[in-house]
């Protein structure tokens, strides 16, 4: 086709804009509203059917609705969502209390609430000693926690051709660091690389206690309590925690799904376009410098601003040419570890589990996270046997049960059941996941059982998630949730990759906005607004 | 400590009893007590050499050539089947990593030499690609036939006249009914012949060569004599000539090939290479360094030996220990490796200079020691290589 002479070199190239964002999760939403907000055009391009990545809502069973992934929204950063409105555009997070839950075999459960006093009664049942160790506990890890949120939002420096431009990105941390104090900082120095059991062994001496308090650190890890690196997720999970405790506690009614809607409404609102059903399948580069993306039906979006919130596998072996990449940060994409330890199980229950030691009230004690980690040996205990490719037969059980806070996820009387299983290596030695998943479901079965006796015969429905669905379904590298393990070797600058933690990727004009950047996991949205400020920088 | 399939006959030959350690091999310095037979045999008749100890590789499936195209920086598509060619690859910053030869066997298919463990920098670069690496070091020995009469040796041996094989060109033949590799390749810059055996045919191979041999007075070589006609040729060693920017610790001690006077083998224009990028740029700013050859003025070293008491001392034995390069009293680089040239009578030694001082004919003065005191031979800058017989290539 020529046109005046000119050849129209390309029928199909849709859009030209300033941005395209590759994937509609959490952090692709977030930074295409900042930087629409900023008056840049703005597409977002989304390969599935929906939005938000792992914070999503879906209807395993005919009127049945769960949040697949994640529970809550307790991490969502606070500065987000007012900055983005998102309560405006429809998002309620109800908040739940208690905090923790921590089931015994006896029954003699652990309760952990936003009540200091309330929960130091609690502990005492435990321990007179970590009864009064409590409250000074909270009051320094949570002054320590909030110079650990301070570093959340920043970019992290460029080690180590560290320059005038790194130290500027570092002075937000001056006021955190004052207020904190010398003293103090030297305690976050020395936590940051510490177990997480050796940091409550210096607090506590009930084993029940610190099972109740550590979990919360394993969540997104492949670590047991004893492993360095889980004392950092503990405090980083303090830091973007919603009620200034250890664990964040909230539900978002209408489940995760409500959470990406919201976010997209605002993106929306702020002029974003967003497209579905649109598989990007290459970014267009040459030379270094990225122009564009192509979707496997052939249309080519042009941009000056190509933001991927894939992982990195995804963004730089798939999609682009890897062919064309320096061989060292091949070398520091291959060596990134994810090592996914997570599966999820759904349940459709007939009535309420009746756990052992819930006697009345169990709409208000079962309405936050419930936890199977009776003591903190027994976390350890889970762990061991992933290092040897073995799944644990005693696992962790983090569960929630959304519609005590949320009936509208239900269609009828049922209640749900959503519980995160800990550690189910992706990795396994024998057998695989696609023969295992039977198996998998009988012992979280068991397990729940062992506590709330029955449990099995009101069981309706189940949906089982192993690690290998997790890849497969929801595009989380080796199932892992948060696009590379939160260990000590991969936060802060070294995160995704070193040399490349400034949300800049080696090829020009392409950034990185999603959890495999700093600060990482946990629905944060920070990810998001940190690599729209340094787009909108260049 | 391992020993090459040729073992069984080259510790027989070895009556100096000096072997060194070849990346983890027993290999031959000198198979005499004085290497000088085994240097003329080289330049005169033909001398064997056990190649067996460099790292062997193939590399086939649907994208070897890109692999090949990755890591290297000569273009390999430029090479049809039955060609092979030397080549450098570098790191990310196109520093030099290892030299080699690559040769392409069949379409998809490539074989590879190195001086180091490349395999995983190989597997490394393969990233999505189809293709399937094979370290075959072990598998096979290699055994250079280098000098004048290696053709005619060649000939009497296999009724497939190997007189029609060019340079750096390859074929299959049978040699006492052993099935062959043939390259016309080696690392003396003469006539000569690069033969890959399977190991378990390697000795059968050596006896039935040494036979067809005797009226040439074929003789073993071991590495003095190989280093001697390796620097007249002009071929660079590496951990003497440049260092391998995987193994040292300090950024000046790398280099690049364009640096080294490899150019020629670097095509900054093809798709891609790893540290194309980098090298673009070098050259574009223009080199820090260039290598060159001295010829070193025999007079005024004579004269530097002569305030000892001393005779001229030439080094008949080639060194591989870095020494400075002065002009006019200010350091302007290093020569990396030396020797007396018997066949030019000639004092001769790579160099890498200031690119200013690096013009044909200049003088400069190289740093001789005698008795631990410190003083400057003067030199001058020559072409590479210092001998370069048309035999080589004819």
């Amino acid at each position: 086709m020529e046109i005046n002479g000119d050849k129209l070199v390309d029928q199909k190239i849709k859009a030209k804009k300033d941005v395209v964002i590759i994937g509609g999760g959490v952090n692709g939403l977030v930074a295409a509203a900042y930087l629409a907000k900023a008056g840049r055009k703005v597409i977002l391009l989304e390969k599935k059917g929906r939005l938000g990545g792992i914070a999503v809502t879906e209807e395993f069973f005919p009127g049945y609705k769960f949040s697949s992934l994640a529970d809550g929204a307790g991490y969502l950063s606070p500065t987000v969502a007012s900055d983005l409105k998102l309560s405006q555009h429809g998002l309620e997070i109800v908040p739940v209390d208690p905090i923790v839950y921590s089931l015994q075999p006896d029954g003699r459960n652990l309760m952990i609430s936003g009540d200091v006093s309330a929960t130091s009664k609690e502990i005492s049942k435990f321990s007179e000693a970590d009864a009064k160790a409590y409250p000074r506990f909270l009051d320094l890890l949570g002054k320590l926690s909030t110079l650990a949120e301070s570093m959340l939002y920043l970019t992290p420096p460029d080690l180590p051709e560290f320059g005038f431009k790194d130290g500027i990105d570092l002075l937000p941390l001056l006021k955190p660091v004052w207020k904190v104090g010398r003293k103090d900082i030297m305690q976050v120095v020395r936590i940051l690389p510490m177990p997480v059991s050796d940091i409550l062994n210096e607090w506590f001496e009930s084993d029940e206690v610190k099972g109740a308090i550590s979990a919360s650190a394993l969540i997104n890890n492949s670590f047991g309590p004893q492993e360095a690196g889980s004392g950092y997720n503990f405090l980083y999970n303090w830091a973007g925690s919603n009620n200034g405790h250890f664990r964040s506690s909230g539900n978002v009614l209408g489940g995760m799904g409500a959470l990406s809607n919201a976010l997209a409404n605002a993106a929306k609102s702020l002029g974003v376009e967003i497209k579905l059903n649109t598989f990007v399948e290459k970014i267009v580069f040459d030379n270094y410098v990225a122009s564009g993306v192509e979707t496997n039906n052939g249309d080519h979006y042009s941009a000056k601003t190509i933001v991927s919130s894939a992982n990195m596998n995804t963004t730089f072996i798939n999609l682009l040419d890897p062919y064309y990449l320096d061989q060292m940060f091949i070398k520091h994409l291959k060596n990134i570890k994810y090592r996914g330890t997570t599966a999820r199980i759904h349940f459709v229950l007939r009535e309420l589990p009746s756990f052992r030691g819930v006697n009345g009230n169990a709409h208000k004690l079962l309405s936050g996270h419930i936890q199977i980690s009776p003591t903190m040996t027994y976390l350890q205990k889970a762990y061991d046997p992933i290092k040897y490719g073995r799944y644990s037969a005693n696992p962790y059980l983090d569960i929630f049960i959304p519609t005590i806070s949320d009936p509208s996820m239900s269609s009828d009387e049922s209640h749900l059941m959503s519980v995160t299983v800990k550690f189910m290596p992706y990795h396994l030695r024998e057998g695989d996941w696609k023969s295992l998943r039977d198996d998998l479901a009988k012992l979280v079965i068991n397990k729940i059982g062992e506590y709330a006796p029955g449990f099995e015969k009101l069981i309706k429905h189940q949906k089982v998630i192993t690690p290998l669905d997790l890849e497969q379904d929801y595009d989380l590298p080796e199932g892992n949730y948060v696009h590379g393990e939160m260990s000590l070797a991969q936060f802060m600058w070294m995160r995704p990759i070193p040399g490349h933690a400034q949300y800049r990727s080696p090829v020009k004009n392409l950034y990185l906005c999603g959890a495999a950047t700093h600060p990482g996991g946990g629905i944060t949205g920070i990810n998001g607004k940190n690599a729209a400020r340094e787009i909108l920088k260049d | 400590m391992k020993e090459t399939p040729f073992h069984p006959r080259t510790s027989e030959l070895l009556d100096s009893y000096d072997w060194n350690e070849w990346s983890g091999w027993l290999a031959a310095n000198s198979y005499e007590l004085d290497h000088s037979h085994e240097y003329l045999a080289i330049r005169t008749s033909c001398g064997v050499f056990d190649t067996s100890p460099l790292y062997k590789y193939i590399i086939h499936g649907p994208d070897a050539l890109k692999l090949m195209n990755r890591v290297v920086t000569q273009d390999v598509s430029k090479y049809g089947v039955g060609k092979s060619m030397y080549t450098p690859w570098c790191d990310d910053n196109g520093k030099i990593i290892d030299d080699g030869i690559v040769a392409r066997v069949d379409e998809q298919f490539f074989r590879m030499t190195a001086a180091e463990p490349t395999l995983f920098w190989l597997e490394d670069n393969a990233t999505n690609l189809n293709v399937t690496i094979e370290d075959i070091t072990e598998a096979y020995g290699i055994m250079a036939m280098q000098g004048p009469y290696s053709r005619d040796i060649l000939n009497r041996l296999t009724k497939t006249d190997a007189q029609g094989l060019n340079y750096f060109g390859l074929m299959d033949i049978k040699i006492a009914g052993i099935p062959i590799t043939l390259s016309r390749t080696g690392y003396t810059g003469d006539l000569g012949y690069e033969l890959w055996v399977k190991a378990d045919k390697a000795v059968a191979l050596w006896d039935a060569v040494f036979e067809a041999g005797e009226d040439y007075r074929i003789r073993p070589f071991g590495d003095y004599a190989l280093d001697i006609a390796r620097i007249e040729a002009g071929l660079l060693l590496i951990d003497a000539d440049f260092h391998s920017s995987k193994k040292v610790m300090y950024e000046h001690e790398k280099t690049t090939p364009l640096e080294l006077g490899l150019g020629w083998t670097v095509k900054l224009k093809k798709d891609y290479f790893v540290g194309q990028k980098a090298l673009i740029e070098d050259k574009k700013n223009g080199l820090k360094w260039k290598t060159i050859g001295l010829e070193i003025d025999l007079k005024s070293l004579e004269a530097i030996y002569a305030k000892y008491n001393m005779p001229l001392y030439l080094p008949y034995q080639s060194w591989t220990e870095a020494v400075p390069v002065y002009s006019h009293g200010k350091q302007i680089g290093k020569a990396t490796s030396g020797t007396w040239s018997p066949m030019l009578k000639k004092y001769i030694a790579i160099a890498r200079i200031k690119p200013k001082y690096a013009s044909i004919g200049n003088q400069v003065e190289m740093e001789v020691t005698i008795n631990a005191e410190r003083h400057n031979a003067r030199a001058k800058v020559v072409k590479t290589p210092f001998f370069n017989p048309s035999r080589k290539t004819n």
